[in-house]
């Protein structure tokens, strides 16, 4: 039975093993033994495994720095922005505050409420008050005494550090207490037997060219190895998760035919809302939702298309009503980032000759929202679209499209609802049916051009099928994100660690 | 999107409806956020203003699955009274037009429908009150003539609803919670409209608030005066004619007014005359793809509320987005139900093809991953800051206006966010090697371009470690470089950014696409790095 665990023992375990004893630590063995550290840990480890020692371990609380507490250990507390700026100020509204102080709206809250308990600064009609003199909201709060020594054993703390750290402790992720390990070995009987033998027997470790060619390994053994040790871990070069699955739907654009599309993503409102007959006034085309450039005006492209879009939007082409309002080249010049792809489609009907026709093209890309960031909210996000023209084409068609489309991004139940999109009609909202939610979720939209999108930019309304959705989400429901900013946040270890697009 | 919140007892009392109840409204053509025993919460999408009301909601329902097809009929009488539109009205708000409903039973959730309806045109159809306001008045101490005139702000006095005391029209702006809100409509305007009656009342300064003496509806109110301006005279119109159809299926009679515009226009509001308008058989099969006859247009459009005869479409006065007979044309495909359609993809051929250059960029990418690089997907939006931080002396961003976020500029390399991802993943193990491709942006200066910004395709790779250097990053570029099948030369150069004489251009045929070098410390301490990175950043259009 010794005999063979001995067979198994590496040099380093070898080395380690009749040095341990009872209340040794690691680095005291490691003295003793010759190895460093980690060459000891990994050594304990692999006997452990085999019995030969015995590893108790005692915990104790550490308090470590949470996210907020790193940032806040380099950059200050948020109160300390506050006091600062009240001692500059004496007395900011409370709607300021964020601001000012340049910190978010729950930093407030906490940080206020903190300061109001120590009677630091007091609320009056809407405005935050330095109550307590100069001197004393300069002074260092025992928070951040705290926090400048962190790391620290939890056993260590004097009263006033603890209170500090229960202040702390109620606010989001400053401090976390971790239990950290402090290990006690000891030989098993098995151990304090093989540690009493001669480990010193030569056993073959690496095959080496000298072992091949002279035949070195006659008449000796080659140590064994502990085939269910852990190994350390290995990390390939990986596209992102989120192209991954971009090219994944531009391989299924393309089996159906599709041509690929490019194009700005800072573009002029002519081609983002006017080429698509959304009205001047309308409300995506505000600044509050869309992200305008500043003081530069684009070009508009040829007199002809400009005109017809004009007369499109005031009067109405191709039988249409129109908008019925004076529209202005001036608002047309303004530069938007893209808030969709159909910018892109617009542009490529425009540049269509008739021999080109029936076409099929598609884009995948970034838009843009001007938007608070939060767990659903991004300010961009995939989008990818279709566009078919063809003289033949007709409603029940755009159907079919879908249908084997999200047949193909792996949706195999879906339905169509009537839907609202300014510059289609009909149009139409696909529905996807979640198999483990167990419910009908949103997918994507689709219809057909309006004619008075399709007269000017093909010079007859020639029907236009398009469709087109969001892609973050599915991204997010095939890796269970709950939290949008994950998409394009590059935490390394996760992008390592993520799987393949797996459809 | 706005919402209307309906309650399942006024719902169901309403509209008959059984069964699943939410995909029935579904493929009526309404959507809704909830459905549960106490309330529907519909999702009003922007061309359907007439479903801001639940009136409005049921009557398309009834016309959809149950017995009132067809056009719906409301019958006017004359109240004989008068709106006069004085040439004193302010320019930037010519419009007014008033008619009264009568035999109204307000209870407090009538009321609140009623304002729901108010408040959600306003918000929508009248965008935030700019393209006009609506304002209801107990009919009992109105004289009539009603007259709307433009009056000098200061010299404005009354007390507005629900306001203690009386206080001025330029007052109202600064103190009156709903003249704070929409005082950015009429803060420079020279003269404030008020609606004042025979009596010489103000009975309210539209569109912001009305007279608490003269303009509040309470329980008791049975005859309402009701009152649309602004600046756009047919949008007023619609927004009259879905409130007071409204009103009249809770069981109001209208009565029209004579309204006299500026211009001596005479019309009596509301006019609820529907509009005439041509559909053709062949186009609405030809679009939806169907085989219908006459017969089932005849059946079809009076689902979705219009009559219907020979050719001709009868549109209801409160329908705002019917401008093009494609608009007819999906409300039948509505009316025969989606479900009921068939699929089909026809079989037209057509080749596939992608882009060159995201062809390149997927290749490129899967050079560089056989090098065990990982690449990153950043965002297209920096902070002057940030950028500041690498590239010193930069000055010409490309701005955002108002941006929500502290990212307010478009991102002038990839660089810089590959040095922010570094110095956020400390604590991942090393040595990490990235890389990323994407568009960056650039102030156009020569007006050349058709956008004013010039957008370029970029590939940007870092590598950080205790020991990288300028060789290691050197070997990843010669290897790329051969995969593609292309050559490259360096030509030393110097930059803030980078270690003098450890940095060079990346040139092809001698014309520079790129750069390459060994972080300068000065940049990496700005971004907290404490390693040593070495990164080459290139436009790959070259490449192709």
């Amino acid at each position: 039975m010794e005999e063979k665990i001995i067979e198994y023992l590496s040099p380093i375990e070898r080395k380690v093993l009749p040095n341990i004893s009872e209340n040794l630590s690691i680095e005291e063995i490691s003295k003793k033994s010759g190895a460093d550290n980690t060459t000891v840990l990994r050594a304990i480890d692999f006997l452990k495994n085999k019995n030969l020692v015995e590893v108790e371990t005692k915990e104790k609380k550490v308090i470590s720095l949470g996210i907020n507490g790193v940032y806040y250990k380099k950059k200050g507390l948020p109160e300390r922005k506050i006091l600062d700026s009240l001692v500059e100020k004496k007395s900011i509204p409370l709607s300021e505050i964020k601001n000012v102080c340049e910190i978010n709206e729950s930093e407030v809250k906490a940080s206020i409420g903190t300061l109001k308990k120590k009677c630091l600064l007091d609320i009056k009609e809407g405005k935050v008050i330095l109550t307590a003199s100069e001197q004393e909201a300069k002074k260092e709060t025992f928070e951040e005494k705290l926090l400048k020594t962190l790391p620290r054993d939890l056993d260590d703390l004097q009263p006033e550090e603890l209170f500090a750290l229960e202040l702390l402790k109620n606010r989001k992720e400053i401090v976390e207490i971790n239990l950290a390990k402090s290990v006690n070995l000891k030989l098993t009987n098995l151990g304090k037997k093989i540690a009493q033998q001669d480990l010193s027997e030569e056993l073959l470790e690496q095959v080496t060219s000298k072992i091949i060619l002279s035949e070195g390994w006659k008449g000796k053994k080659f140590r064994k190895y502990d085939l269910q040790s852990q190994v350390p871990r290995l990390y390939g070069g990986k596209r992102h998760f989120v192209n991954q699955s971009v090219d994944y739907s531009k391989k299924i654009w393309l089996e159906l035919g599709f041509k690929e599309m490019v194009g700005p993503m800072a573009d002029s409102s002519f081609w983002i809302f006017d080429a698509l007959f959304t009205p001047q006034d309308h409300q995506a085309r505000e600044m509050q939702d869309t992200f305008f450039i500043k003081s530069i005006k684009a070009k508009l492209p040829d007199k002809k298309l400009v005109e017809s879009v004009k007369k499109s939007h005031e009067v109405g082409v191709s039988g249409s009503k129109g908008w019925k309002y004076y529209w202005s080249s001036e608002i047309s010049k303004k530069v938007v980032l893209r808030t969709h792809t159909t910018g892109i489609s617009a542009r490529t009907l425009a540049s269509l000759k008739k021999e080109d026709l029936p076409a099929k093209y598609f884009i995948l890309g970034k838009v843009f929202r001007n938007e608070t960031v939060d767990w659903k909210h991004a300010i961009e996000f995939y989008q990818t679209e279709g566009i078919v023209i063809d003289e033949n084409a007709n409603f029940g068609h755009l159907l079919g499209y879908l249908k084997e489309f999200y047949k193909k991004m792996g949706f195999e139940k879906i339905k169509f609802v009537p839907s609202f999109f300014a510059y289609t009609e009909p149009s139409v909202e696909i529905q996807a049916w979640h198999p483990e939610r167990k419910e009908w979720f949103e997918l994507g939209g689709a219809g057909v051009f309006r004619p008075e999108v399709t007269e000017p930019l093909l010079g007859k309304p020639i029907p236009v099928l398009a469709w087109g959705q969001g892609f973050d989400r599915i991204i997010m429901d095939a890796y269970a994100i709950k939290d949008l900013r994950e998409l394009y946040q590059n935490n390394i270890k996760q992008l390592r660690e993520k799987p393949f697009w797996n459809k | 999107m706005a919402t209307i919140t309906v309650s399942k007892k006024e719902f169901d009392k309403n509209v008959k409806l059984s069964g699943d109840i939410g995909e029935k409204l579904m493929m009526a053509g309404l959507s809704y956020d909830t459905i549960n025993e106490n309330e529907i919460i519909f999702e009003i999408t922007a061309n359907r203003p007439d479903f801001l009301s639940a009136q409005g909601i049921f009557r398309h329902l009834n016309a959809y699955y149950g017995k009132e097809k067809g056009l719906k009929k409301y019958k006017i009488k004359n109240s004989g009274h008068k709106l006069l539109v004085d040439k004193s009205l302010p320019k930037e708000w010519p419009y007014a037009i008033s008619c009264i409903v009568k035999n109204l039973k307000f209870d407090d959730s009538r009321i609140k429908e009623v304002i729901q309806i108010q408040e959600k045109l306003g918000s929508t159809l009248l965008r935030s009150r700019k393209k006009g306001g609506i304002g209801l008045y107990p009919l009992q101490g109105i004289s009539f003539p009603v007259t709307i005139k433009g009056e000098n702000p200061t010299k404005i006095r009354f007390r507005p609803l629900e306001f203690p005391k009386e206080i001025s029209g330029l007052q109202i702006l600064s103190q009156h919670p709903t003249g704070r809100e929409y005082a950015n409509i009429c803060q420079d305007w020279e003269f404030f409209p008020i609606f004042v009656d025979a009596k010489e009342k103000i009975m309210s300064m539209p569109p912001i608030i009305n007279s608490h003496e003269l303009g509040k509806i309470d329980e008791k109110t049975t005859e309402v005066f009701i009152e649309a301006t602004g600046p756009e005279y047919e949008v007023l119109k619609k927004a009259m004619n879905i409130l007071v159809t409204s009103l009249a299926n809770m069981g109001g009679e209208i009565y029209s007014m004579e309204c006299i515009q500026q211009n001596k226009l005479k019309e009596n509001i509301p006019n609820l005359q529907p509009e005439k308008m041509k559909i053709s058989l062949e186009n609405a099969n030809k679009l939806i793809g169907l085989n219908l006859k006459e017969k089932d247009l005849q059946e079809l459009l009076p689902k979705m509320g219009y009559d219907y005869t020979k050719g001709t479409v009868f549109v209801p006065a409160w329908r705002t987005d019917v401008l093009h007979e494609v608009d007819l044309i999906e409300d039948i495909a509505i009316a025969y139900g989606y479900d009921n359609l068939t699929p089909e993809i026809p079989k037209v051929a057509t080749i596939g093809q992608e882009s060159k250059i995201e062809k390149l960029k997927n290749k490129i990418g899967d050079i560089l991953v056989g090098l065990d690089l990982l690449e990153v997907s950043s965002l297209h939006l920096n902070t002057k800051e940030e950028i500041k931080k690498t590239n010193y002396e930069f000055k010409d961003f490309v701005e955002i206006e108002q941006s929500k976020t502290e990212y307010n500029v478009l991102r002038i390399d990839l660089l810089t966010n590959s040095l922010k991802i570094l110095s956020e993943n400390s604590d991942s193990s090393y040595p990490q090697k990235i890389f990323e491709t994407g568009t960056v942006f650039e102030l156009d200066k020569s007006d050349k371009s058709e956008t004013g910004v010039i957008e370029k395709e970029r590939l940007c790779i870092s590598l950080i470690d205790e020991k990288a250097n300028f060789t290691e990053l050197k070997r990843v570029l010669d290897y790329l470089f051969k995969m593609l099948g292309k050559s490259y030369s360096l030509q030393e150069i110097e930059s803030t950014s980078f270690i003098t004489g450890r940095v060079g251009s990346i040139l092809i045929d001698n014309v520079e696409i790129g750069v390459m070098g060994e972080v300068h410390p000065r940049v990496l301490k700005n971004w907290g790095i404490s390693f040593p990175v070495v990164s080459l950043e290139l436009n790959i259009e070259k490449l192709m």
